[in-house]
């Protein structure tokens, strides 16, 4: 083992080794500050490079493409809102928040301090880790990996917000909407009314972008303004590192979460972010930023999810089975330099495996690094006006949803949840519990399955379920204990004078619930067209939240006003009455104009006639710059298209011109 | 001789050379390749229907760059991947929109052809119609775990009754050739479904959740042939190969494991017969014999196959092709030309009999609904 040691060592460490893992880290940040992208379309890049080249050069700008995904797009997770994976959904809760009170250089160099930190302790862990990886991997069966969602499914509870009917009603919408497309027992499709695009389910990123992407956008734009509010942007950029230091232990909790939960293959990376953000809700004793902009919400999903991609390794490295989408491009490109995973990564070839797991964090310093030196200045990013970055927003966030599948349904979807999320974030339907649902909602179904056919009921009984069974009722005693205290809170503030303007029309809210309740209703009415195997889950997901989600219904038409399901952004936020906020459904319109461009005349044509527009009309800026920005925008998003041999959404027009062609 | 030789432009000559070649029987194969048909500052579009980096993809970006060097004028090839469906969006895509103009080419899959042989609702292409350029075949082997008590497929019998655990994706698969055989062997299969591949059944296998699995030949060999040496699995028999007139014979990297016809002889004492094994057979060329496949569009002209057919010879034939193939592709010849065409012909036809016995019998036991 030492010889191993050393041996990866002298490798990681020669001026070869190092240039070419640079150049993979440089390569992996370009590409990755643009969401959607990541290491899909770095690998494209990156494979005419790999052929001939020798295997350890190589695999050093492999892995420094690997490490830094989850490194660049915090960048948009944070300043945007808009999640570039899914391992940066959770960053956005508070990161953007952040941004919009003017402390975005903060959020994110406390972010990039998170994944450096997060990326080297993974490293040290998984250094003796993975000598014992073996039997604990194969520990985890199908019965734990089903009790682990259940722990993941237990943190809606402080996600919930004021309402935990309401919270958990959101994130049976998730199990719902998760559950569209092939039942895993039977493979029926469920749900989805013979549309080929539903039969394959949503794509999680897809969901990511519209539940909190689209809100904020149309949210900011209603208020014109742009996304930070103070326009000195002071001098956060030390704070963010004081801020890790002060929560090193947070930080130090979260990567040892992520290294190890990211290492089970089958639940993986999606999971980890949320786990570590309600880790650090519990464990916190004041709670009430979150969700608000704190900045432990920003240190703890950071620190996780580049000591998850560490994680991710063991399972690939040993088993030859990937753990998320990057983890697979990376077995794809291993297979290509001739490496073969498999057992012998542990016993023979494990130089190698340090090789790998080292370069893994070497790669993260110089990548988090970087990031964290450039941030202070592309921070400045938030106090441009909102209608000016708007267009560049929608276009990007069109550019990424489209390429989670690359069919126009990714675009149908993404406008489909954008509303959703938009009247979620409305009538305070918490989001978070919508997504944290949508995640858990297949691999939950698959492992009961799986699990009860294997060990019939009694695999409640194997000490692994129990362990975690423990971890999960704990974790609900925490989240009680969190909503007891809120709601104390809340009460104090009512005594006082400035409490929250309550809505008093119901009638937006009522509407919203009742076609809650329909589409769980709905759900039910589809589970028993199935056969049994293929229905039981959303049966049972469906029926019980129906239950829950007409308690809210109930209360909305008894007209309880003081009650914690009664809540109406419009209202609380003083939208009402305030004549300079834009109507909710006018960007709504625009975005699905934007839509209906791209149906008949295609994304690149749609996408500039919106540019073009949108300029004029709502930030009334000249005709000339209107043109320049238009051009930059379009002729840069189609030397990428090129470059990365990515299509772009063709229209009717397209299809037109290609059959006259032939 | 009346013919002077000096009226002969060096490019008639050549002209006259391919002639004489063609007539008299030399195969294309041996034509110069500056004779084919240009590919010169062009970009080839491989479409991949899986995302980036699964076996598929794997498979098209080893072979992408060495057709980039054997094509005449060396296009640039650059992989693009339409996943969904199971493959079958990106095959319905090909169909509907790739040029015949030998700048688009599609790999195929197992999961690409096994649908297309069901009938499946979302299959609107025609792969017959399309024009093969080269197929790779694997093997598999099926084994079980050594707590069954069994240590070799001759003792299979006493397994009757015995409920085995068996982890699959899907049952309208490439796991289909797998269920097909038990069937046909009497074995008394529990399947699981919902796996995520053949990987994570592996991983299922050795966690002691299934007691029989089967896997590709690659995998088998550095993922199995391990525990194998543990003691932790016991193999029984190989899928089998399929040779040049058709017959399923021995699979040669497993010289001492009977194939599942073998087997059942062993079972049953007489040769396999009937509409289920014709079935599996029809699906395991399908799924395995002729597992992966490149393929140019329909109405395609005839120079730009054979110039890519020509590439596909001159790929395999190169020096370090074996040695380097082989973690990507294998230990199995490549198939090019003829039998490359005589593979998927045999791969992508089922009789009307067959068909409808597959689609009831998947309905009947797993559900499906067509």
């Amino acid at each position: 083992m030492l010889d191993a040691f050393l041996i990866a060592l002298q490798t990681i460490l020669t001026p070869t080794h190092l240039l070419y893992l640079c150049g993979g880290v440089f390569l992996g940040l370009l590409i990755g500050i643009f969401p959607g992208l990541g290491g899909i379309a770095g690998l494209s890049l990156l494979l005419p490079f790999l052929y001939g080249m020798d295997p350890i050069s190589a695999l050093a700008m492999l892995i420094g493409l690997v490490a830094v995904i989850p490194t660049s797009d915090t960048f948009t997770s944070v300043l945007m809102g808009i999640p570039g994976s899914s391992g940066s959904q959770a960053t956005v809760l508070d990161g953007f928040p952040l941004a919009k009170k003017g402390q975005a250089a903060r959020a994110l160099s406390a972010a990039f301090a998170s994944s450096l930190f997060g990326g080297l302790f993974g490293a040290i862990i998984l250094t003796l880790f993975v000598l014992i990886a073996r039997p604990v991997i194969l520990a985890f069966g199908s019965a734990e990996l089903f009790m682990l969602t259940l722990l993941g499914l237990s943190m809606v509870g402080v996600l919930a917000g004021n309402s935990l009917v309401k919270g958990l009603s959101a994130c049976g919408l998730g199990l719902c909407l998760g559950s569209v497309g092939g039942a895993p027992a039977t493979g029926e499709y469920r749900m989805v009314f013979d549309n080929g695009y539903l039969m394959d389910g949503i794509p999680l990123v897809v969901v990511g972008l519209g539940i909190f992407a689209l809100p904020e956008i149309i949210d900011l734009l209603r208020q014109n303004r742009s996304i930070s509010e103070s326009s000195e942007l002071g001098s956060g950029w030390l704070d963010g590192v004081k801020d890790v230091i002060k929560n090193k232990w947070l930080a130090t909790r979260c990567a040892a979460i992520g290294c190890v939960v990211g290492a089970l293959p089958g639940l993986g990376g999606s999971v980890v972010d949320w786990i570590s953000y309600g880790h650090a809700v519990q464990t916190s004793k004041d709670t009430e930023n979150f969700g608000k902009g704190d900045i432990r919400g920003v240190i703890a999903p950071e620190s996780s999810n580049n000591a998850k991609e560490g994680g991710g390794l063991i399972p690939t490295l040993l088993f030859g089975i990937p753990g998320s989408g990057s983890m697979a491009v990376f077995l794809g490109g291993m297979v290509l330099i001739g490496l073969e995973p498999g057992p012998a990564m542990i016993t023979t070839d494990l130089d190698i495996t340090y090789t790998i797991v080292w370069s893994l964090a070497v790669a993260n310093v110089i990548g988090a690094g970087a990031c964290l030196l450039i941030s202070k200045w592309v921070a400045k990013v938030t106090t441009i006006p909102y209608t000016l970055m708007a267009p560049f927003m929608v276009m990007v966030i069109f550019f990424a949803a489209f390429q989670a599948t690359r069919d126009l349904g990714d675009l149908v979807a993404l406008i489909g949840i954008g509303v959703l999320g938009v009247f979620m974030k409305r009538f305070g339907w918490p989001r978070p519990a919508f997504l944290i649902g949508f995640v858990l909602a297949s691999g939950m179904e698959t492992y009961l399955y799986q699990a009860v056919q294997f060990d019939g009921i009694e695999f409640l009984l194997k000490p692994g379920v129990m362990i975690i069974g423990a971890l999960t009722i704990l974790s609900i005693f925490f989240a009680a204990r969190h909503s007891i205290k809120a709601a104390k809170k809340e009460k104090e503030l009512k005594n006082t004078a400035d409490a929250e303007v309550k809505p008093t029309n119901l009638k937006p809210q009522v509407a919203f619930s009742a076609l809650v309740c329909l589409v769980f209703a709905y759900g039910l009415y589809d589970s028993f067209q199935r056969s049994f195997l293929g229905g039981v889950f959303p049966a049972v997901v469906c029926s019980f939240m129906l239950v829950l989600s007409s308690v809210v219904l109930i209360k909305l038409l008894l007209n309880k006003v003081d009650d914690a399901v009664n809540y109406d952004n419009e209202v609380s936020a003083g939208y009402v009455n305030d004549s300079s906020i834009t109507g909710l459904w006018h960007y709504v319109f625009w975005l699905c104009g934007l839509l209906a461009g791209c149906f008949l005349v295609g994304y690149v044509i749609s996408i500039a006639l919106f540019f073009i527009i949108f300029l004029l009309v709502k930030a009334r800026i000249s005709i000339a710059r209107t043109l320049i920005l238009t051009t930059c925008a379009i002729a840069f998003l189609l030397t990428l298209a090129h470059f990365m041999v990515l299509d772009l959404p063709n229209g009717y027009l397209q299809e037109v011109a290609s059959f006259t062609q032939l | 001789m009346a013919i002077k030789l000096s009226t002969f432009t060096p490019n008639k000559l050549k002209t006259l050379l391919v002639v004489l070649a063609a007539t008299t029987g030399i195969s294309s194969a041996y034509a110069n390749k500056s004779d084919e048909v240009s590919f010169e500052g062009e970009r080839v579009e491989w479409v991949v229907p899986f995302k980036e980096g699964g076996g598929s993809d794997t498979w098209a970006r080893f072979f992408g760059p060495r057709f980039s060097q054997q094509l005449n004028g060396k296009p640039v090839v650059v992989v693009k991947n339409i996943p969904g469906g199971g493959s079958t969006k990106g095959a319905n895509r090909f169909e509907r929109r790739a040029k015949p103009n030998g700048l688009n080419v599609f790999s195929t899959s197992a999961s690409t052809q096994i649908p297309y042989l069901l009938g499946d609702t979302r299959v609107r292409y025609d792969v017959k119609n399309w024009n093969v350029v080269m197929a790779t075949p694997t093997g598999a082997v099926v084994y079980v775990r050594p707590e069954l008590g069994i240590k070799n497929a001759s003792e299979l019998a006493k397994l009757k009754g015995k409920e085995l655990k068996f982890g699959s994706q899907r049952a309208a698969s490439m796991d289909l050739v797998g269920l097909l055989a038990f069937d046909m062997l009497d074995l008394d299969i529990h399947a699981i479904f919902g796996m995520k591949g053949r990987g994570s059944a592996r991983l299922s296998f050795e966690r002691g959740e299934v007691d029989i699995d089967f896997q590709t030949t690659s995998a088998y060999l550095k993922k199995v042939q391990p525990l194998v040496d543990e003691g932790k699995a016991i193999p029984l028999m190989s899928f089998g190969v399929l040779n040049k007139d058709g017959k399923i014979v021995r699979d040669p990297t497993f010289p001492d494991l009977p194939h599942v016809g073998e087997v059942y002889e062993m079972i049953n004492g007489k040769k396999p017969t009937g509409v289920q094994y014709n079935v599996w057979k029809t699906f395991f060329i399908a799924g395995f014999a002729a597992q992966k496949g490149l393929f140019l569009p329909k109405g395609t002209p005839d120079d730009v196959i054979a110039a890519w057919r020509n590439a596909a010879q001159r790929v395999v034939e190169q020096d370090n092709f074996k040695k380097e193939s082989e973690l990507v592709l294998g230990q199995y010849p490549q198939l090019v030309g003829k039998d490359a065409v005589n593979a998927l012909k045999s791969a992508l036809t089922i009789s009307k009999t067959d068909k409808d016995w597959v689609r009831n019998y998947l309905t009947e036991n797993y559900n499906a609904r067509f």
